[in-house]
């Protein structure tokens, strides 16, 4: 994961909402006519992606939540990529 | 009871003076809210209204990309204008911008037309749907339904269109819906009756589709009773959940978990029984009853002026089957 990729801000694409469901017991993501149930760590990405903060700042934050999980950078990364391709989220 | 979205459709949800304030309600208990309009009534300031209140998505539907053709349809002139006016406006209130055209087979030939229109508003998501024939649609079907030549050649056209979108770094997504009287297998109509979905209509009955009502069957309203016992308790609600209604053959088919037997309005309109299964599969033995509104498609000369006047009703049922 090279630098300038850590620099990247993602936020959630417009039309997507991001929230916890009770009812699912999951973080979920919602856009029109659809929900996604998203997995524990896939909740745990995007509970920190707000437009501001940047890939790096994410993962520092993830890291000090998860210390037992090691370097958080390649699976944020490769989550976030996949995000994208979904069209879910987006990079400034 | 769990569920996640609400949408605002008609008729038009723009005639509810009160729209913002449903908008903003629906927000406040969690929904994602999702509004499908005409356009015709928006103005900017509803847009920006809405978007304060949390509506979290709009589509605009039009009829065509052809102000004459769209005139003879919708029996509006002005409607076409306005309609690009407040596709604008929805994207400029910071919305992705979702188109919605109904295609049959007065208009099928004008895909490209319509797609470039879309283009030129840079449009984000377009979804070109034709319709599906219950109501005023089904009574017009010979008139709508495209034939099977004018399918392939259209499918090509949006398949060509994509790749031009895609080499030239476009970000607009193309979803062409083809009608299932060219498939084999029918569509799993509504995920299974009574398993995602549940409209209130004006006068509150509440139906487990959009189209259900033309079922002999009795439905609920929620002037009467609450949305949890109207969802689970109702035999409106019961009458085709999960598959032991099901005769054959539905009830021997290793299918029937994917498709649920396909859609009862469809099985009633095409055979007069609901319970059947849906004709469009072909191993139904009413198979023959689409086979034969194909065979008429390709030789069918009723013009559009032929087409019978919808009443708002009608329209309804023309949107989204
Ligand atoms: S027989 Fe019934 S369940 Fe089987 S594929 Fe056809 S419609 Fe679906």
């Amino acid at each position: 994961m090279d630098f300038e990729n850590a620099n990247k801000v993602p936020r959630l694409r417009l039309g997507f909402r991001f929230q916890w469901e009770p009812a699912q017991n999951a973080h979920v993501l919602l856009y029109p006519e659809g929900m996604v149930r998203l997995n524990e760590s896939a909740g745990a990405v995007l509970s920190e992606v707000d437009g501001q903060r940047s890939v790096a700042d994410i993962v520092a934050t993830l890291e000090k939540q998860f210390p037992e999980a090691g370097p958080l950078m390649t699976d944020v990364w490769d989550f976030l990529e996949d995000a994208e391709q979904k069209s879910w989220i987006e990079f400034r | 009871m769990g569920a996640a979205q609400l949408g605002f459709s008609g008729g038009e949800p723009l005639v509810r003076q009160d729209l913002a304030e449903l908008i903003a309600e629906a927000r406040h208990l969690g929904y994602y809210s999702n509004l499908i309009t005409s356009g015709l009534g928006l103005t900017a300031a509803k847009v920006q209204a809405f978007r304060d209140a949390g509506l979290d998505h709009i589509q605009v539907s039009f009829q065509a990309s052809d102000p004459e053709l769209n005139n003879a349809v919708a029996g509006s002139r002005k409607a076409f204008e306005q309609k690009l006016a407040m596709a604008r406006a929805v994207k400029e209130a910071g919305y992705p911008m979702v188109l919605n055209f109904v295609i049959h087979r007065h208009n099928i030939h004008q895909m490209i037309d319509i797609i470039d229109l879309c283009d030129r508003l840079d449009a984000d998501y377009v979804e070109l749907a034709t319709c599906q024939y219950y109501g005023w649609a089904f009574k017009n079907r010979a008139g709508l339904m495209p034939s099977h030549a004018q399918l392939i050649t259209a499918e090509a056209e949006v398949d060509a269109y994509r790749e031009r979108l895609a080499a030239n770094g476009s970000r607009m997504k193309l979803i062409f819906v083809t009608p299932d009287y060219y498939e084999e297998r029918p569509k799993a109509c509504m995920n299974g009756w009574g398993s995602l979905f549940l409209t209130v209509a004006l006068d509150g009955t509440a139906l487990p589709c959009h189209s259900a009502r033309l079922l002999p069957i009795e439905f609920p309203n929620v002037r009467e009773s609450g949305l949890r016992s109207i969802w689970y308790d109702s035999p409106g609600f019961n009458h085709y959940r999960g598959d032991s209604w099901m005769p054959e053959p539905c009830r021997s088919c290793d299918e029937k978990g994917k498709d649920f037997g396909g859609c009862r309005c469809q099985a009633y309109l095409l055979t007069g029984d609901a319970d059947n299964a849906d004709p469009v599969c072909s191993k139904s033995s009413h198979h023959d009853r689409i086979l034969a509104a194909r065979r008429a498609a390709d030789h069918a000369t009723t013009g559009l002026e032929d087409l019978t006047y919808r009443n708002t009703e009608n329209s309804r049922l023309f949107f989204r089957g």
